[in-house]
């Protein structure tokens, strides 16, 4: 990480890492968000803002696999780090299972908060086949986890959806859950 | 947010050096600082990322203790098979904070150290005492609702958030400190956190430029351990009050007992009081009523949370009842 200094106030970043499987080399004043840095650096506006201030869920991305808020991070941090955002979950035209199961169950009504709860359902179905516990199993020593509706709801519970399309939402991930549990 | 410049570090020592510099600040899963430096109440002028350090490892310890790094996220913790078996009110606490994605990215030493979430610490209008040293404290005759019955002071009745710091309270974890001068030196938590009294701005005993490295966990006492949290909502909640209890039972009466609440002071609240109302004690519901008025027997509400007092005792004896599986019975 070298630093130049522009101005006498703002000192501009060098970072470089991976946005969908792409290197990227990056200038930015070190106080952008990794989500400023998506949308207004690389104009990959599929990943939302909404609250800023990771509550909504609406921002997230993987970082190495995991879900992450990313208006709660700062893009110079994560120097060769991997991400993913809604628009590198599949190649091309194809659709992730999880996006085909939020059409097929009309798991949205404005769709504003849909790239997020994608993303975010990636990552839970892989924490869930980790055997991570969450709030609501019975017993945290468990190494088997069943995706009830109740855990997907909990684990779920970092992504808002103001349309309320929640039960649809817990459809569509039961429905790729029982394909990826398997 | 306010202009800084930005470093990582990749070694203690380095660390140690960055951070000696006036308006540093470390950062490390950033959830809570960025939070707090997009509303200004949190002004660095230089950040050191710490988030590289080699300090993520659980690691077994030969006393049968488990030692965490400070840089593991809050999730794998959480996931961690040791922890789950042997410590899982611990595992429990940390499930019931923040979110899947923050606890994926929020760190161990970052919980700890995060900030109280009155609403007037939030509000850079509003009189605090813990953001401007001197101001008043908007609280103490504002909506509080949310805030302390114990411990409190005229200057500060703000509470600790966190979960996980109450069951590491009931655990008796260790805070290991890395000092400017690369010497380590331990902290049990109860001493860690300071209470508000007339400096509600100072939160622990950390000097300037340490930096938390672990957290030390003795080995579990023997009993069940149970985390409890009651919250206005059902998940991704701060808790009104939440109940750490560890019992252990023989014959039907108390042989071990640990109680902590979270939510009712400024640091993580060990009761001395309400354990030693429980040990050798008979396992009944009568008993734990008495633990509860003893846990409480110097709580003051300040209006909107007067009934956070009535709800400790509640929420305790329904815990420790859950936890030592006899004694159910209704309150009197």
């Amino acid at each position: 990480m070298d630093t130049v200094t522009k101005s006498p106030t703002v000192a501009i970043s060098h970072v470089a890492l991976t946005v969908n499987g792409q290197p990227q080399r990056l200038e930015l004043d070190p106080r952008t968000s990794l989500l400023d840095a998506l949308r207004e650096h690389l104009h990959l506006t599929g990943t939302k803002k909404g609250c800023d201030h990771g509550q909504c869920g609406a921002c997230t991305v993987l970082i190495n696999d995991r879900r992450i808020n990313s208006c709660l991070t700062l893009a110079v941090m994560h120097e060769h780090d991997d991400v993913v955002t809604i628009e590198g979950l599949s190649a091309a035209e194809a659709l992730h299972p999880l996006q085909a199961a939020f059409i097929e169950r009309d798991a949205f009504q404005c769709g504003y908060c849909t790239p997020g709860q994608i993303c975010s359902a990636v990552g839970m179905l892989a924490e869930a086949k980790a055997g991570w516990p969450s709030h609501v199993t019975p017993d945290v020593a468990s190494r088997q986890i069943a995706l009830s509706d109740a855990e997907i709801r909990e684990r779920m519970s970092g992504n808002i959806c103001r349309c309320a399309a929640y039960p649809n939402i817990v459809a569509a991930i039961r429905d790729v859950a029982e394909e990826t549990l398997r | 947010m306010k202009p800084f410049t930005y470093e990582r570090v990749t070694d203690l020592r380095a660390a140690t050096a960055a951070v000696s510099r006036t308006g540093a600040k470390f950062i490390s899963g950033g959830t809570n600082l960025l939070d707090l430096m997009k509303l200004e109440i949190e002004q660095p002028t230089h950040l050191v990322d710490i988030s590289r350090l080699l300090l993520k490892q659980v690691e077994d310890l030969p006393d049968g203790g488990i030692r965490i790094g400070a840089q593991a996220t809050n999730s794998e913790v959480a996931g961690d098979p040791r922890v789950r078996a042997r410590y899982p009110a611990l595992a429990e606490a940390l499930l019931a904070g923040a979110s899947g994605q923050l606890r994926n990215k929020a760190s161990i030493g970052g919980n700890l150290l995060q900030r109280t979430r009155c609403s007037y610490f939030y509000d850079t209008a509003a009189a605090c005492n813990k953001r401007t040293p001197g101001a008043g404290c908007a609280a103490l005759r504002g909506v509080n609702r949310i805030h302390a019955i114990l411990g409190a002071s005229d200057a500060c009745i703000a509470t600790h958030p966190s979960d996980m710091a109450v069951v590491m309270s009931a655990l008796e974890a260790q805070i290991e400190l890395l000092e400017p001068n690369q010497s380590i030196r331990c902290v049990a938590i109860d001493d860690f956190y300071r209470l508000p009294g007339s400096a509600p701005h100072i939160e622990t005993v950390m000097r300037p430029g340490e930096m938390i490295t672990g957290v030390v966990l003795p080995p579990p006492p023997p009993g069940r351990q149970l985390y409890r949290k009651v919250r206005d909502r059902a998940s991704y909640e701060f808790a009104l009050v939440s109940v750490a209890v560890i019992i252990a039972t023989e014959r039907e009466t108390i042989t071990t007992a640990r109680v902590a609440f979270g939510a009712v002071a400024h640091k993580p609240w060990r009761s001395i009081d309400a354990e030693a109302a429980l040990k050798g004690r008979p396992a009944t519901f009568a008993t734990y009523q008495a633990a509860a008025n003893a846990a409480m027997r110097s709580a003051a509400g300040y209006g909107h949370n007067d009934f956070k007092i009535e709800l400790a005792k509640r929420t305790l004896c329904r815990t420790l009842a859950d936890a030592a599986q006899i004694g159910i019975g209704r309150p009197t």
